[in-house]
């Protein structure tokens, strides 16, 4: 029997892992991404799992202890954020380049400097292009659901890539929501015993990790990643559905709210959706054909997806929470090349929000919203919500 | 060189799944100079084999002494340190260098071997 709690993000991912019982967690403090490893060492520390917890020096070492015991076969977890994460940033790349099927929690938060907690997706966007599969959670319940489903997808044996479970900062880490949550043994018996490969403890069969590997294979071993990626969407979808029987909750690559018939589509990532939600439906209200486009998946990029929600639409906004600099916003910039090919193609409009954790507000996005309306979108601008000129 | 496979055929991850196989990875390749044996020169000290810091030097046992049999090129990186402590390279009554035909180990370009 699915129960009802209250939990916030934090503790809800250190609830789903509690149910899966890694065999390591590595793990160093950093806000806002601390109190899940704190979460969980409590678990740990009153014997309800049999997880070997290693306390690091640092993040880079969390990223090297997680790697090392999914070499050995071990299912292994960690949590970071922000600075941390950028400082595992050499192991982010070995662990998706060694094929290791290690799961992560990001709490995301803005990089420095100026130094600052807060939300902000520029840490996750720093790591999309090192290979790991990353999935954006809207909320704490979906941050849960996504922990369970992590190495089923992750460990898959046309994928064996490492998963990243991205959640908003503070907004979803600290924040108290009511979630469902699943029942130990329907968890235990959903996730079930690691698919081990290439494990270095299986001593019949010897093998060796992380060989020098020069311009004679090297490349190769590059395009078995790229296939691993293309395998993505289709064991996700699998791993989804398997996931909807035990939980009622039914996952996609992109999650569409009232799309059918819309005119403008918007399209962000993680918590900022909800307040879209709120928006949109004060905008139907008002009989404006709005709806929402959310990448559960960002990394494979769900290309062929948005392309067929959004050939033809009259206007599409993308909202990111982070810049790059010099270059158009990464999620914009996906979006605005997935519709090169389209037979349509809508108005492309391109906002910056949120950096450092300001706040983003049902205004801003009604503003945005406005300029849509007003055919005042300009593919090559950038905008800005909530910035003060 | 070996014919290298393609991405399909690869273990993935660079993960080495034969133990082993380094017995298998060819390092003579590197050389550009190449020590030549002159057995009718060599007094059998084994002081090239004691300092070859690979495996290219054969030796075989003959009567319980160690012979000296010449070269395993496969690994020989051509560093010619054999040819440097061999104490047949010095004249020993001028202590000057020997002249080759004196010598029991020459160093020659690789490039003189080229057609082989």
């Amino acid at each position: 029997m699915p129960t009802k709690q209250a939990l916030t993000g934090a503790e809800a991912i250190a609830y789903a892992m509690k149910q899966i019982n890694p065999d390591v967690v590595a793990a160093y403090p950093i806000t806002p991404q601390t109190p899940v490893v704190e979460y969980f060492a409590k678990y740990v520390a009153d014997g309800v799992v049999d997880t070997e917890m290693i306390p690091v020096e640092s993040e880079h070492s969390a990223m090297s202890a997680c790697v090392g015991a999914a070499a050995a076969g071990a299912r292994a977890f960690t949590a970071t954020a922000a600075v941390g994460l950028a400082l595992m940033h050499e192991i982010v790349y070995i662990a998706a380049s060694l094929r290791l099927p290690i799961v992560m929690a990001v709490a995301n938060r803005a990089l420095s400097g100026p130094i600052n907690i807060h939300c902000d997706h520029s840490d996750a966007m720093a790591e999309r292009d090192s290979g790991w599969i990353q999935l954006w959670a809207e909320n704490v319940q979906e941050a849960y659901d996504f922990t369970v489903m992590a190495y089923r997808i992750g460990e898959h044996p046309d994928v064996r890539l490492p998963v990243m479970i991205n959640f908003d900062g503070f907004i979803i880490s600290h924040g108290v929501e009511v979630l469902e949550t699943l029942d130990d043994d329907v968890v235990k018996n959903f996730v079930g015993k690691p698919i081990k490969m290439y494990s270095l403890l299986d001593t019949d069969h010897p093998v060796t990790y992380g060989p020098l590997d020069l311009y004679d294979y090297y490349f190769e071993h590059k395009r078995q990643q790229i296939e691993a990626m293309k395998h993505v969407p289709r064991v996700f979808k699998q791993v989804a559905e398997e996931f909807a029987k035990i939980s009622g909750r039914k996952y996609d690559l992109v999650e569409e709210y009232m799309t059918d018939d819309a005119e403008y589509i918007m399209i962000a990532l993680g918590s900022t959706a909800g307040t879209i939600k709120h928006t949109i439906k004060e905008l139907r209200a008002e009989g404006k054909k709005v709806g929402l486009v959310k990448p559960w998946v960002f990394r494979p990029f769900p290309k062929f997806e948005l392309q067929r929600i959004l050939n033809g639409r009259k206007g599409v906004i993308v909202l990111d929470r982070s810049a790059s600099f010099g270059a158009e916003a990464p999620l914009y910039e996906a979006v605005k090349s997935a519709l090169y090919e389209v037979a349509v193609r809508p108005q492309l409009g391109s906002y910056v929000y949120g950096l450092g954790g300001r706040d983003i507000t049902p205004a801003h996005i009604r503003q945005a919203f406005e300029d849509a309306f007003k055919g005042y979108l300009i593919a090559d601008e950038e905008r800005y919500l909530g910035l003060r000129e | 060189m070996p014919e290298l496979k393609g991405w399909k055929e690869l273990p993935i991850g660079g993960i080495i799944v034969e133990p082993g196989n380094a017995k298998q990875y060819k390092t003579g390749t590197w050389r550009v100079l190449r020590p030549v044996y002159q057995p009718e020169n060599c007094i059998h000290c084994m002081q090239c084999w004691l300092y070859c810091p690979d495996q290219a030097i054969v030796v075989e046992i003959v009567d319980g002494k160690p012979k000296m049999k010449g070269y395993n090129y496969y690994y020989c990186k051509g560093c010619g340190l054999c040819a440097n402590v061999c104490p047949r390279s010095i004249d020993p009554k001028t202590k000057q260098p020997a002249p080759e035909e004196k010598r029991a180990i020459i160093m020659r370009p690789e490039t003189d071997f080229a057609e082989e």
